[in-house]
């Protein structure tokens, strides 16, 4: 499973809420920790990333925020400013600014347009070569299809002119399998996983892209071990509560409780879990990252999901 | 339920409102917090409660009982409440958003003509531009809302909203939908390609434009552009209609969230933004909270003291119950697992002290060991956040 890294752009997407942008900075991380240089993007601009790197507002100019790792937000108008400085050879600063306002404007309403321009400039860094791997936060489980779709969309729409072509070669990266990977992740619950499920078989029939993983983020460990569980249901039962007040303390009924709640926790999901593997396809490695049982969610929780990553990948 | 300050309740505002809108970042809760709020209203209150849902997941179909729901709105069966232990007073009704349909829907209306309708319908960047353009989907969501209350079959309608990027899209949907139509660029986009004052601003625009996506690209958009705007009079005043409901102060919002850090610094800019706005904030729901057992101090101190040496109690419980070093083991385990918890709870409770609220109203509901998956379910998390 090594070959995920190998790949140069890395789609991050799922559900709001299951961890998206944390999975995402971790891959990042790991990739830069091996070696290669990396470019970590936010599609949404909402400043996830800078948080997860605990560092200042990140932008469209990338800025190096870990050794050997970059990290910039997408924007559409600053990325169309740069394409067409790159592409019409027009001076990048003069008579630009209310071009892109115009050219906005028709985004808004043109399909397609505004999500060429965010795969566009992924596409570009990976064709480039700056980077080794470039990992992207992407948009939600809901977005991405239409995000993914829009080169060929605009492809059949336009007939003729720069963006034609210029759709084209960003197709031929996205459907690249040993180029391009979308990871979905989710949460062992019952909503992400069917959304993932629909996802993957979405990505399957409506885009080019290649599924290359499915994290299940935040997995409970097993309370117990092998034949534990018979135990603590003996010290728990309630004409041995007392016993168990009298030789551990007469607070323990909260610490039994939650026992009991970590117990049904991690057996509701196991099913969510089970279900999961059994509709994607089995070629798709699923990355199991261990729930954090931690004060706050900055860089350590992120150096700790790229670790849990990095043994899940054999590293 | 613990309320800080005030004495309102959710039953109170949902006594005194005629629309709820259930807002909040995607996977906390926002479309069963809904149907749990409507459940409850027709249960309690009585009258005919409609549960309008943007989701298009079959889910709250199949948990409400009703066959796959569509723009139009079914009853759920009186049986359903009295199979469930609650039988109603009232009428609940659920219907699901169809971006689709509306969109045609208000074509037909709005068009001066039904062959300028056929023609804006037949159009090949129709269907895209229905789908995208100006958070379309944000802004049929109100629209829809806004036909279904002048209706006047409802007494309470509780409706949830689409997942959006930008926590404010739907709020401020209808304002954009009538900027769009009054907006310059529109009008010289779509003045004929003849007549065409090129101005100074626009000429740049226009060749650039043409060797990006191609002058025919460029015509067919302006074309379905003129064509769009012959609906502008009606769909402008209707924008400002639904504009005007939505800070009606019959209408009230919901902010729902989790207690991570995102969905709740997300949740803050809701309240704020409703604050800021002029419109009503009903309440703040919080599910998935850890039961406040695991924030016990005391419990907390066993925990520790079994974590580091459980030999005593083991010693003292293995009388008769089997391998001493095996009940050692289970109960450093429960020890651990409750501290770790602990951490998690402790972190939550911070959260939530952090979360500056301008309502009365904050309603906690514990995380459910089950899904929630039939309308006992939804009674049962309706309950935690009634009174």
């Amino acid at each position: 499973m090594g070959d995920l890294l190998d790949r140069k752009l890395l789609l991050v997407t799922g559900k709001g809420g299951v961890g998206k942008t944390t999975v995402a900075a971790s891959f990042a991380l790991l990739a830069s920790q091996r070696g290669m240089r990396t470019l970590a993007c936010e599609v949404d601009a909402k400043g996830a990333l800078a948080s997860v790197f605990e560092t200042g507002p990140t932008s469209f100019a990338e800025r190096e925020v870990q050794p050997r790792l970059w990290a910039m937000t997408m924007d559409t108008e600053a990325s169309l400013k740069e394409y067409l400085a790159l592409q019409l050879h027009l001076p990048a600063a003069a008579r630009i600014g209310p071009l892109a306002r115009m050219f906005d404007f028709v985004a808004t309403a043109a399909p397609g347009v505004r999500e060429v321009l965010t795969i566009g400039k992924l596409a570009y860094e990976v064709r480039q070569g700056h980077y080794d791997l470039v990992v992207v936060d992407g948009a939600a489980t809901g977005h991405v299809v239409g995000q993914l779709a829009a080169p060929q969309a605009i492809n059949e729409l336009v007939q003729v002119g720069i963006i034609r072509e210029q759709t084209r070669w960003m197709l031929d990266i996205l459907s690249d399998p040993e180029k391009t990977g979308m990871v979905i992740v989710a949460t062992p619950d019952e909503m992400p996983v069917n959304e993932t499920i629909e996802l993957a078989a979405r990505l399957r029939s409506d885009t080019v892209v290649d599924l290359a993983a499915v994290v299940v983020n935040r997995v409970l460990p097993e309370l117990f071990g092998r034949g534990e569980e018979a135990i603590f249901e003996r010290l728990a039962r309630p004409d041995a509560l007392p016993a168990l007040r009298k030789a551990a303390g007469d607070d323990v009924g909260p610490i039994v409780d939650a026992a009991r709640l970590a117990v049904t926790l991690r057996r509701t999901r196991a099913d969510h879990i089970e279900r999961l593997r059994a509709e994607v396809d089995p070629a798709v490695p699923m990355l199991y990252v261990p729930y954090l049982f931690l004060r706050s969610h900055g860089l350590r929780a992120t150096h700790q999901v790229s670790e849990a990553l990095a043994a899940e990948l054999g590293y | 339920m613990d309320r800080p300050r005030g004495q309102a309740s959710i039953e109170q505002l949902l006594a005194a409102k005629e629309i709820v809108v259930t807002c909040g970042s995607g996977g906390v809760g926002k479309t069963t917090t809904a149907a749990a709020l409507a459940a409850m209203a027709a249960a309690r209150h009585g009258g005919k409660v409609l549960v309008l849902t943007v989701d298009p997941a079959r889910r709250l179909a199949d948990a409400l009982g009703v066959q796959a729901l569509g723009n139009d709105a079914r009853r759920v069966p009186a049986s359903a409440f009295t199979d469930a232990g609650h039988p109603a007073r009232g009428e609940l009704w659920a219907a699901q958003l169809d971006t689709k349909q509306s969109w045609d829907d208000l074509v037909r209306e709005h068009a001066p003509d039904r062959r300028t309708a056929r023609r804006i319908l037949d159009n090949k960047l129709y269907e895209n531009i229905s789908g995208r353009f100006v958070q379309s989907h944000e802004y049929i969501a109100m629209e829809r809302l806004y036909d279904l209350h002048n209706e006047g079959t409802y007494d309470l309608i509780v409706v949830d909203t689409p997942p959006t990027r930008n926590a404010l899209d739907f709020l401020e949907a209808p304002e954009r939908m009538a900027e769009f139509f009054s907006s310059r660029f529109l009008r010289v986009l779509t003045a004929p390609a003849r007549s065409r004052v090129v101005s100074f601003a626009s000429k740049p625009f226009f060749t650039v434009a043409d060797r990006v996506l191609g002058s025919q690209f460029l015509q067919d958009i302006a074309e379905f552009f003129s064509l769009f705007q012959t609906m502008a009079p009606g769909f402008v005043e209707r924008a400002n209609a639904v504009s005007r409901l939505l800070r009606n102060n019959r209408t009230t919002y919901v902010v729902v969230s989790t207690l991570e850090a995102a969905p709740l610094h997300e949740a803050g800019l809701f309240v704020e933004a409703i604050t800021a706005k002029g419109f009503h904030l009903g309440a703040v729901v919080l599910n998935r909270v850890l039961p406040s057992y695991l924030l016990d101090e005391q419990a907390g101190l066993v925990a520790g003291a079994l974590a580091g040496d459980p030999s005593a109690a083991a010693a003292a419980l293995a009388n008769g119950t089997g391998d001493e070093a095996q009940v050692a083991r289970v109960l450093t385990e429960i020890a651990e697992s409750f501290l770790r918890f602990q951490v998690v709870a402790q972190r939550e409770a911070e959260q939530r002290s952090e979360l500056s609220v301008a309502t009365d109203v904050v309603a906690p509901v514990p995380y459910f060991e089950t899904d929630i998956c039939d309308l006992a379910g939804l009674l049962r998390l309706g309950e935690q956040i009634w009174t």
